[in-house]
């Protein structure tokens, strides 16, 4: 397959800050592709360059073959974008928001009324067709707005940020979604600061910071990168006296991360020479092991160690923008 | 053509048709010709082109720097620019729906002008194209106004500063020709002053500095200059708030 969007050395900057930094990657047709970084890395600025609102300082970019710059008409009517703000117009009616979006789009008259009813089945909003955009919960308008995108039917799908702000139930019903849209050939680029979201969704996922495009990959490929080094989860029956402790940390084929009373975590390069070493030790001591387990390296793990971010700044959401459209 | 209309008709649908508006697009020519004639009933026939022209001014620029503000500010014009739609299709749509507001309030005073207060009427052929170019000329001005700001108080602050000035100079109550030349000078500059020049010279008993035709070609003029600059302010917006 061919690739769907195509960035060489795409450039951003505001005043002293440069926001994309030279980014150059390809996102394959059929691919459901994520960028995923801290907030302020650089992401949306990227996609508003991918999608025509934001002009580049540098560097070319393509959507289906077609030159953001040069051709953005043309790109635009083969792209759905869901910004993270949704707005959809509040004054008009869930259906009419749709029917004014396929008429924009171009999509024939006669098809507006039956694709706009199917989305709206789709995004399970049937019953709430005649009902004001503005009068909807958070996720039924992220609901819309994501129908409102695909109106058209477009080949490549733009979500940013798609489940900032909204509840389990309907941030699950989402990836479901964009899962059901991927297994149908929508080519799908997210943007999202949630680690495991990105885990769960991905093909390939591009570690973006400060602009810069620090490691790419597929999730398993990245997790593979620290997978040289595994933990491993000790239980025991009682807790540990301090000289025990000296000792097991001397033990060359592990070394000791963290210790909390009766458990202890530890990291290990041979996990089977650890296993041997671990079991040896606690019956060296009377010690008994009430429960131990290893751990693969989680996404989360490979994004601090590649990208030297501590994952909590991943956690904070972005502040909300003042707006209407929720 | 099919987007610039598309979008005319969902902003008359939400905004424009809505009942409040409707009302105050009848209420404001009642009250305003109302006043006057008050003041000084043989003058109001005198008058109306005057505040014809001053009805479209209004009627023209602020629900349009409302609208358009409005749906920057929660993000709903960002739709508009996702979309396989030129700036400029964008731009003309905005335009129209303030095009077609500012009309139908210029042409409901002129109607109760006459049908109310017994002024006579002008010649159609020549009052619709005026009001109708008049007030697209006028709502491009807005245009090039507001596609720079994002809350609606600085929309309205800025037209204040060209609306204002504008009913003192250019004709709307007394004569460009009475005026003194310095302040001429800068009424030719003013697209009211070819607003008022031409509603008065679609009134058999009055006469225009210039030509109803030169009046449309100018006003024509401006409305091009206008939608240009709308695009380049529009543009840079765009880019600079990216």
């Amino acid at each position: 397959m061919g690739a769907a969007i195509v960035m060489e050395s795409l450039r951003k900057q505001y005043g002293d800050l440069v926001a994309v930094d030279g980014l150059s990657l390809e996102v394959e047709q059929g691919e459901v592709f994520g960028l995923l970084g801290p907030n302020g890395a650089g992401k949306t600025t990227t996609i508003r360059m991918l999608v025509g609102l934001t002009e580049p300082d540098g560097g070319r970019a393509a959507v289906n073959g077609f030159d953001v710059i040069r051709e953005p008409v043309k790109m635009k009517a083969g792209v759905g974008v869901v910004p993270e703000l949704s707005n959809l117009y509040p004054e008009l009616t869930c259906l009419d928001n749709l029917l004014y979006t396929a008429e924009l789009y171009g999509v024939p008259r006669r098809e507006r009324l039956a694709r706009s009813e199917a989305l709206l089945e789709q995004v399970g909003l049937t019953n709430r067709r005649d009902a004001g955009f503005g009068k909807l919960s958070r996720g039924m308008k992220r609901r819309l707005t994501i129908a409102a995108a695909l109106v058209h039917r477009p080949a490549v799908l733009f979500l940013d940020e798609p489940t900032t702000g909204l509840d389990v139930f309907s941030a699950r019903s989402l990836r479901g979604l964009v899962r059901e849209l991927n297994a149908g050939g929508t080519t799908i680029v997210l943007t999202t600061h949630l680690i495991a979201e990105a885990d769960e969704l991905c093909h390939r996922i591009g570690l973006l910071v400060k602009g810069r495009l620090l490691a790419l990959d597929s999730p398993a490929a990245l997790k593979s990168r620290v997978a040289a080094e595994q933990r491993l989860w000790v239980e025991l029956e009682s807790e540990p006296p301090a000289t025990a402790l000296e000792q097991l940390a001397a033990v060359p084929s592990l070394s000791l991360a963290e210790t909390a009373g009766n458990r202890l975590l530890l990291a290990a390069t041979d996990v089977h020479a650890a296993l041997r070493d671990v079991v040896a030790w606690s019956v060296n001591h009377g010690l008994r092991i009430r429960h131990l387990a290893t751990q693969p390296p989680t996404l989360e793990e490979a994004f601090v160690r590649l990208t030297g971010i501590d994952a909590d700044v991943m956690t904070v959401d972005k502040p909300q923008k003042p707006a209407g459209g929720g | 053509m099919s987007a610039i209309w598309a979008i005319v008709r969902k902003d008359l649908r939400a905004y424009y048709l809505k009942p409040p508006l409707i009302s105050w697009a009848i209420i404001m020519p009642i009250v305003l010709v109302l006043a006057f004639y008050l003041r000084h009933p043989e003058g109001i026939g005198d008058l109306l082109p005057g505040l014809v022209a001053m009805t479209v001014l209004f009627g023209a620029t602020s629900m349009e720097g409302i609208v358009f503000t409005f749906e920057k500010r929660i993000g709903a014009l960002e739709r508009l620019l996702l979309a396989p739609v030129s700036l400029r299709q964008v731009l003309m749509g905005k335009v129209l729906g303030g095009t077609l507001f500012g009309a139908a309030t210029g042409i409901a005073m002129l109607l109760i002008g006459m049908l109310g207060f017994g002024v006579s009427g002008p010649r159609w052929e020549i009052a619709l194209p005026v009001i109708v170019l008049s007030s697209f000329a006028l709502s491009c001005m807005a245009m090039a106004l507001v596609a720079g700001v994002r809350e609606v108080f600085e929309a309205m602050t800025l037209f204040n500063y060209f609306r204002f000035p504008m009913v003192f100079l250019c004709g709307v109550f007394v004569p460009v020709a009475a005026m003194a030349l310095p302040l001429r000078v800068v009424a030719y500059v003013l697209p009211l002053t070819y607003v008022v020049d031409g509603l008065g010279g679609a009134f058999p008993a009055r006469s225009g500095l210039f030509s109803p035709g030169l009046d449309l070609l100018i006003l024509g003029g401006y409305s091009a200059v206008f939608l240009l600059c709308a695009e380049l302010v529009l543009k840079r917006s765009v880019r600079r708030e990216g």
